[in-house]
């Protein structure tokens, strides 16, 4: 159990997706425009990364190790994230409507981020098992809703200042995420 | 011929893949913590990138336009498999250096947003001249940003010791560098003015590439719904045309392109 927070604290704060791994760059800087929609995507991020490292995990132990098809796993994740995500959303979309109204656009948007196939690989590559694949994969998905929403926060404020021409659009966000990065490398003195 | 050339210099600056059109911005923040690991990765990429335009170019009339995405996706993850496999066997070096960043090439927002854009509507040739001007364009980007962390973060650039010994900020080569190099590089490149429709387009950050990205049928609603929900914040800046969608942008280059 005590492993399990580890993974969980860990993969959410030491090493947080979005401002140590740098996965998911493209929707971080995108979509934090807003702290309504990062909200939004950052739920539907740690729905989907959950369920992804779940059946990635038992993808790759049940039938890709056995066969020896290591190699593969690239292709046979990326598909299956895929057709989860289009699963998940048709249904979402039968099953709960209030929960895809909220999620819209955001839920297809997903298949493309790195950090569903990252935290795949990374779960095979650390060689956790089931349990800590969903673990790890629910922290990182925690870690990057964080990063996002905390984001959506200053770049609220920044919006209202009058910067210098070419820092505005991306430079200034960027420069907002380093001193992110920088206050979270705190968490690197965590000891658990 | 002048297009062919024209294809190779417009990935390199007008619209350098990173810098300009901020696609690829995951690779390019993680692995620019030394010039060489930026060119590895840029050439790995590269490599990607130019198979994939061509593959995709030669089979353009035959895929079916409903399971296009798809079939990009399978070319891709294979094309990225046969390099991992590649640069594993013959480059170990880099392979630990690059670790996970070189299977995650297959949600590099350029390769598919280059499949989508470009080389599913031109020739083979044009297209791997593309692939190539925009692989070049990756690569020169991430080898100029790993050199500059490299100099800042330990005095080096390529191994070569440049700055006196002892000399080192090493947050320039921890993660949060890797934000401040890439924002500094933007500004100045803002700051000398090289801005083009894309450019504008991409300012509102992930939206524009999304479209281009693997999920574009999906994610028809964005743009329009971006433009609904963020065009207060900044209307001011941005006339509708060049809020449309990139493809038109894209033909709209290639037609003054042809002029």
């Amino acid at each position: 159990m005590k492993s399990l927070i580890m993974i969980i604290i860990g993969s959410a704060l030491i090493s947080n997706v979005v401002l140590n791994q740098f996965l998911g760059i493209c929707s971080f800087l995108g979509v934090s425009k807003q702290m309504k929609a990062s909200i939004s995507l950052g739920a539907a991020v740690i729905f989907v990364i959950t369920i992804a490292s779940a059946v990635a995990s038992l993808l790759y132990d049940n039938v890709l190790k056995p066969l020896g098809m290591d190699f593969m796993k690239t292709i046979i994740f990326i598909l299956v994230i895929a057709a989860l995500v289009q699963i998940v959303e048709m249904f979402l979309k039968k099953k709960s409507p209030a929960v895809y109204q909220a999620l819209g656009i955001y839920l297809p948007l997903i298949t493309t981020n790195c950090a569903v196939l990252g935290v795949a690989l990374n779960n095979v590559k650390d060689g956790f098992n089931f349990i800590e694949s969903v673990a790890s994969g629910f922290g990182t998905a925690l870690g990057y809703t964080i990063a996002i929403v905390l984001l959506a926060g200053i770049r609220s404020r920044i919006n209202e200042k009058d910067l210098p021409a070419p820092l505005r659009g991306a430079p200034i966000v960027m420069i907002a995420a380093a001193l992110m990065s920088i206050a979270f490398m705190g968490f690197g003195g965590l000891n658990i | 011929m002048k297009k062919y050339w024209e294809r190779l210099f417009n990935g390199l600056l007008k619209e350098n893949p990173v810098l300009v059109l901020m696609l690829g911005m995951c690779p390019a923040l993680a692995v620019s913590t030394q010039a060489a690991n930026g060119i590895g990765m840029g050439l790995s990429t590269l490599a990607v990138l130019v198979l994939s335009n061509l593959v995709i170019s030669i089979l353009r009339k035959v895929i079916p336009d409903q399971v296009r995405l798809p079939a990009y996706i399978v070319i891709v993850a294979s094309l990225v498999t046969v390099t991992e496999l590649l640069i594993k066997a013959y480059l170990p070096d880099i392979y630990e250096a690059l670790g996970i960043y070189i299977p995650l090439i297959v949600v590099n927002c350029i390769i598919l947003g280059r499949a989508e854009a470009y080389a599913n509507k031109h020739t083979p040739l044009l297209s791997v001249m593309d692939g190539i001007g925009m692989g070049l364009g990756f690569t020169a980007a991430l080898t100029l940003a790993g050199a500059i962390r490299e100099l800042l973060g330990s005095g080096k650039i390529f191994g070569a010791q440049i700055l006196p010994e002892g000399f080192g900020m090493t947050i320039f080569i921890q993660p949060p560098g890797a934000f401040l190099v890439f924002a500094l590089i933007i500004a100045v490149m803002n700051a000398i003015g090289i801005k083009t429709r894309q450019r504008k387009l991409v300012e509102s950050g992930c939206d524009g590439n999304c479209s281009l990205c693997a999920t574009a049928g999906s994610c028809e609603t964005k743009p329009a719904a971006d433009a609904a929900a963020g065009g207060a914040v900044k209307a001011a800046a941005e006339k509708p045309a060049e809020k449309a969608d990139p493809k038109a942008a894209e033909n709209k280059a290639e037609g003054g392109a042809a002029k």
